[in-house]
C-alpha cells in the first residue's frame, strides 16, 4: 500500500479496499516507527488526522468525495492550519498555534479531502538549502542519514522517500522543492509564479515565494497541483486564470519535442557523475522522439548574487511583523518597547534567519538602494529575459537540479556562501517567474541525483507532460532507500 | 566592499536585533563574506535596463468597498503574547 501511487489510492479508497482511517493509520504508525531517526516531522496529532480520516470516510461512503478525498499528506510546516502549530521552523513561532488555514489547506483538505498526517520540518522561515538552520533539529536524508535532505522543504522531501506519507506539500523561493526533491529522489514542481495561493503560506521573499506539490511521479504531481492551484482573491498577486486539469497531457508523446540546453548549466562546477546520470536522461529523451538545441542563458551567473539582495530585501520587511506584540515569542525579560523588540528577534530568530534580514536592511538603507536593491532588479531582468531568448529555440529547458548529490550534515552549516551556491541551476527559475521540476535520473555513488526541466510560464502541463513519458520510460523514480521497509 | 563592526552593529539596530560584541564580529565575517559574492554585479553594466520587481507584471487588483471579514478577534489575541480587555500590551511608550 505505501508504494502505491496516487491515482492507485483513489482506486483502492474507491473500491473499499480499505478505509482512509486504515491508511492514515498505515502512515501514523509508520512515523512513530521511523520519524525519530530522520526528524521530518515536528508536529503529529494521531487524533485530529484519525477525526479528519473519518470524515473522508464519510464522505467516501456518501459519494460526495473531492479529487482525492481520504489520501494523507504532509503539509510543510510554513502553511498555517487552523488548530495545528505552525512554527515555519522557528523558535519565533515554536507556540503559535494558527487560528486559520492558509488557502492551500483549505483547498487540500475542505475541497478536495485530503488528509494531514501532520506538519514536516524545514529550514527557519525557509531560510536554507540543507534543513540545517530548523529550531527542531536537522533532518536526515533517508537515503543516508549521516547527510542532509536539502532544504528548505527537506522535512517534505524526507517523509516521502522514507514512505512516512504519499505525497507533500513544499515551497520554493530559490529552489526549496526542486533541490530537496533531487536529493531525497522525489518528483517536485515548482508552479508559474501566481499559480498557487500564497495566502496563509509565511512569507519570506513575497515576489519569488511558490507552493508546489513533492511527490513520487509527475502524475501525483498533476493530480496533486490540481488541488492547489486557482485564483484566490486573498492573494494580491494570485492569477485570474481558467481553471487547469494539469494531468490532461500526461500521456502526449513526446515526438517533436525541442529540450534546450543551456551552456552554462554543462560547463564547469558540477559534480561528474551528476552530469553523468544529467547525460544518460538527455539520450533517453532523444530514444522518446526528443530532439536537443543548445541554448544560452549568459546572465546565469548572476541569478546567485542578484537573489542574496532581492530575497533578503524582501525578508527583512516580511520578518519585521515578528516583533512580540500579536503572536510568536516574547522574550522573557526586557526594559522599553525597543528593548522588547530587538531581544525578542535576538532569541526568536536562528543565525542564518539574522543575517539574511541584515542584508535586507542593509540593502535597502539609505545610500546602498540604487547600487545593490535597484542593480539587482536589473540584472533579475535580464536573466528573465535570457529565458524568453532561450524559449524561442525550444519547449523545454533540460539540465541538472543540484551541482552535487545530498552533501554531509554540517560539510556547509558554517559557510553561508558554500551554501547558497547549492542553488545555483534552480534560483534564476524563481527570479524570472517560471514553472521548474526536479525529476529523478539516476544514482552517484548511490545517492539521488535529480534532472531539472524548466517549462515556459504557465507550462505545468507540458513540464509534467515531460517528466512523467520519462518516468514511463524509467525507473528511478520507483527506488525507494533502504532502512525505512 | 567590506563592512566595519560599527556598520554591523548599526544594521542590527536598523533590523531591531540585538547582537553581543561577538556574535557582531561573527556576523561581520558571515556578511562580508556575503556580500563578496554580491559584489559580482556591480561589473554589470545594466544602463537602461528597467529594474524588475516582480514576476507578473500587473498592476494591484481593486476589489469593491465593502466588508468580507468576521470579527475573530479573540481567536487572534489568544494567541498574543499579552492582551488586556482587547488591547496588545506592550512596555509604555508615553510617560
Amino acid at each position: 500500500m505505501i508504494e502505491k501511487s496516487l491515482k492507485q489510492l483513489v482506486q483502492a479508497l474507491a473500491a473499499r479496499e480499505i478505509s482512509s482511517v486504515e491508511l492514515s493509520t498505515l502512515f501514523l504508525d509508520r512515523i512513530e516507527r521511523f520519524n525519530p531517526d530522520i526528524n521530518a516531522f515536528v508536529t503529529v496529532d494521531r487524533e485530529k488526522t484519525l477525526k479528519k480520516a473519518a470524515e473522508a470516510d464519510a464522505r467516501l461512503a456518501a459519494g460526495t468525495a473531492g479529487l482525492l478525498t481520504g489520501i494523507p499528506i504532509a503539509q510543510k510546516d510554513i502553511f498555517c492550519a487552523e488548530g495545528w502549530t505552525t512554527t515555519c521552523g522557528s523558535k519565533m513561532l515554536a507556540n503559535f498555534v494558527s487560528p486559520y488555514d492558509a488557502t492551500v489547506i483549505r483547498k487540500m483538505e475542505a475541497e478536495a479531502g485530503l488528509v494531514s498526517l501532520g506538519k514536516t520540518n524545514m529550514d527557519e522561515f525557509a531560510m536554507g538549502s540543507s534543513n540545517e538552520t530548523s529550531y527542531f533539529g536537522a533532518v536526515k536524508n533517508p537515503w543516508d542519514t549521516a547527510r542532509v535532505p536539502g532544504g528548505s522543504s527537506g522535512g517534505s522531501a524526507a517523509a516521502v522517500a522514507a514512505r512516512l506519507a504519499p505525497a507533500a506539500t513544499g515551497t520554493d523561493t530559490g529552489g526549496s522543492i526542486r533541490q530537496p526533491a533531487a536529493l531525497c529522489n522525489l518528483t517536485g514542481l515548482k508552479p508559474t509564479y501566481g499559480v498557487v495561493s500564497r495566502y496563509g503560506m509565511i512569507a519570506f521573499a513575497s515576489s519569488l515565494d511558490q507552493g508546489g506539490p513533492m511527490a513520487r511521479s509527475a502524475e501525483d504531481c498533476a493530480l496533486l497541483l490540481n488541488t492547489m492551484a486557482g485564483f484566490d482573491e486573498r492573494d494580491s498577486t494570485s492569477l485570474d486564470r481558467p481553471v487547469e486539469d494539469y494531468a490532461r497531457d500526461l500521456e502526449q508523446p513526446l515526438a517533436g519535442l525541442k529540450i534546450g540546453l543551456p551552456k552554462e548549466f554543462f560547463g564547469a562546477g558540477c559534480d561528474p557523475e551528476v552530469m553523468a546520470a544529467v547525460q544518460v536522461a538527455i539520450k533517453e529523451y532523444e530514444k522518446l522522439g526528443a530532439t536537443t538545441v543548445e541554448v544560452s542563458l549568459p546572465n546565469s551567473h548572476l541569478s546567485v548574487p542578484a537573489y542574496y539582495v532581492i530575497a533578503p530585501a524582501e525578508a527583512s520587511s516580511n520578518l519585521s511583523r515578528f516583533d512580540g506584540v500579536r503572536y510568536g515569542y516574547r522574550a522573557p525579560e526586557y526594559g522599553n518597547l525597543d528593548d522588547m523588540y530587538m531581544k525578542t528577534r535576538a532569541q526568536g530568530f536562528g543565525a542564518e534567519v539574522k543575517r539574511r534580514i541584515m542584508i535586507g536592511a542593509y540593502v535597502l538603507s539609505h545610500g546602498y538602494y540604487d547600487a545593490y536593491y535597484l542593480q539587482a532588479q536589473r540584472i533579475r531582468r535580464l536573466i528573465a529575459n535570457d529565458f524568453v531568448e532561450a524559449f524561442k529555440a525550444c519547449d523545454v529547458i533540460l539540465g541538472p537540479t543540484s551541482p552535487s548529490t545530498a552533501f554531509k550534515l554540517g560539510e556547509k552549516a558554517a559557510d553561508p556562501v558554500q551554501m547558497y551556491l547549492s542553488d545555483i541551476y534552480t534560483i534564476a527559475v524563481n527570479l524570472a517567474g517560471l514553472p521548474g521540476m526536479s525529476v529523478p535520473c539516476g544514482f552517484a555513488g548511490g545517492l539521488p541525483v535529480g534532472l531539472q526541466l524548466i517549462g515556459n510560464y504557465f507550462g505545468e502541463a507540458r513540464l509534467l507532460n515531460v517528466a512523467h513519458r520519462y518516468q514511463q520510460a524509467t525507473d528511478w523514480h520507483l527506488r525507494r532507500p533502504d532502512g525505512v521497509a | 566592499m567590506s563592512l566595519t563592526l560599527e556598520q554591523v552593529q548599526r544594521i542590527a539596530h536598523l533590523a531591531r536585533i540585538e547582537v553581543s560584541e561577538s556574535e557582531a564580529l561573527a556576523t561581520q565575517g558571515h556578511l562580508n563574506g556575503i556580500f563578496q559574492l554580491i559584489e559580482q554585479m556591480q561589473a554589470v553594466d545594466t544602463r537602461g535596463i528597467e529594474p524588475m520587481a516582480h514576476a507578473q507584471e500587473l498592476s494591484q487588483r481593486l476589489r469593491a468597498d465593502a466588508v468580507t471579514e468576521v470579527d475573530r478577534r479573540t481567536a487572534y489575541q489568544a494567541v498574543a503574547p499579552e492582551t488586556e480587555a482587547g488591547l496588545y500590551l506592550v512596555p509604555k511608550v508615553i510617560e
